[in-house]
């Protein structure tokens, strides 16, 4: 368990040192999501009302997602690093457990700029959003790490992921937009939290099987 | 020898298709009264058998896709790929007739009041996402591998997209009427003849082109044995 533990440790600081260093993926979802909050500005009507702009927001978020999402395997592919962690004597759902690691600090990161961007331009940011956003991103980092590892065995790999990602992002987005709006959050954090119980312990279990020859 | 027996039994699912569906539509036109004198609630011995025989297509994908990544025996990855394609025909003439039904119940081509309808349509673009993803990743046992675990997530996607999809009518149209109608046992009678025809015609059609991918399998080995 700790040896587990400690393996899942070196891969996350692994991946993060990697971003650190070359600084490719974190500033560009930084850009696109303030981007987008700007571009939904002008796509919308004056006087905004408050239950568009949550939604815009979650769009924009999940937008972002794909962004950090198809950078997630770029360098075990075009590196060959995946060949060297499959050979490493760790178990391979470590690899997937330290890359969803990675994803949500990236996400978390982008979350820092979004959120108080947000607030600036629209309306205040409450508890049940961040609450929301946060459990929205185990959520997305779990399932899309599984599926960049899918996607990164086909050919049209950037065009792929978006498309196998979407049917499983709606009810992320159900629950995210009703943690934000409706009058019992309660109920959508459970759903949301319900969604990455399954999908995390599917997507551990399975990663094993998309990633090996 | 094997193909002619499974050739033979596909023949006989299509006669006993055949048989149920003539007899389930004639319960169902002649037999079972009318629901609150609206016609048009006949398409729902139809549209409701398509429907679960779809789930049933997906479901069965789902089970091939684990047994494929149990046992690793790569048969189970065409029976899994020959289902699913199976479930997204039957899924596509569930949207089709659902948006039949919406049209001449409340006068529009789609709702999204309509819950079983709304999660066909999250269902039709995870499994073109499937397709997308076969077609894309060359031919091996790893795609049979990640076709199976994208199948299996499938399987989850239906029960919570379900939930979710009750859950976002509740901050989309706060109040939500649903009207069950009053089913009476020579409807019930016939709806299980209809539902019971319909997925012996699904099993029928799976049998064929199962024995019609392994046959095209084993053309393509022989020529490359040749070549």
């Amino acid at each position: 368990m700790t040896a587990y533990l400690s393996d899942v440790v070196a891969l996350t600081r692994k991946d993060l040192l990697v971003e650190l260093r070359s600084r490719d993926t974190v500033p560009a979802m930084l850009l696109f999501v303030v981007g987008g909050l700007v571009v939904f500005h002008f796509a919308l009507v004056e006087d905004v009302s408050r239950l568009a702009s949550a939604g815009m927001l979650w769009i924009a978020l999940l937008f972002t997602a794909l962004l950090a999402l198809v950078r997630s395997f770029v360098a075990e592919r075009e590196e060959a690093v995946i060949d060297g962690l499959l050979l490493a004597p760790c178990d391979r759902s470590a690899i997937w457990l330290a890359k969803t690691l990675s994803v949500v600090a990236f996400l978390a990161l982008a979350e820092l700029v979004a959120l108080p961007a947000f607030a600036l331009f629209y309306e205040p940011v409450t508890w049940e959003l961040v609450a929301g956003v946060a459990l929205a991103n185990i959520g997305i980092a779990a399932v899309g790490t599984l599926l960049g590892a899918m996607a990164a065995a086909a050919r049209a790999r950037e065009l792929l992921l978006p498309l196998l990602f979407m049917p499983l992002a709606i009810p992320l987005i159900v629950g995210g937009v009703g943690a934000t709006l409706a009058e019992d959050p309660a109920r959508y954090l459970g759903f949301l939290a319900l969604y990455d119980l399954i999908f995390a312990i599917l997507s551990w279990a399975s990663f094993e099987y998309v990633v090996t020859e | 020898m094997s193909t002619s027996l499974r050739n033979n039994g596909a023949a006989f699912l299509s006669l006993l298709a055949a048989a149920l569906l003539v007899a389930g539509f004639t319960l169902a036109f002649f037999w079972a009264p009318e629901a609150e004198g609206d016609p048009a609630f006949r398409i729902f011995y139809l549209h409701v058998p398509v429907a679960l025989t779809a789930y049933a297509a997906f479901g069965w994908g789902g089970w091939k896709a684990l047994r494929l990544l149990w046992t690793r025996d790569e048969r189970y990855d065409l029976e899994s790929y020959v289902a699913i394609h199976m479930g997204v025909i039957f899924g596509l003439l569930a949207l089709v007739t659902g948006s039949v039904w919406a049209r001449y119940t409340w006068g529009v081509w789609w709702t999204w009041d309509e819950r079983q309808l709304v999660l066909f349509l999250v269902l039709f673009l995870f499994y073109s996402a499937y397709f997308m993803l076969r077609f894309s990743t060359p031919a091996g046992p790893r795609r049979a591998r990640t076709s199976a675990v994208y199948a299996l997530f499938g399987v989850a996607l239906i029960p919570v997209s379900f939930l979710a999809i009750r859950l976002a009518e509740r901050y989309i149209h706060p109040v939500v009427l649903t009207r069950d109608p009053k089913i009476e046992s020579e409807m019930l009678v016939s709806f299980f003849v209809c539902l019971a025809g319909m997925l012996v015609l699904a099993g029928a059609l799976y049998l064929a082109e199962l024995a019609g991918k392994r046959a095209d399998a084993r053309l393509r080995e022989l020529r490359e044995l040749l070549a």
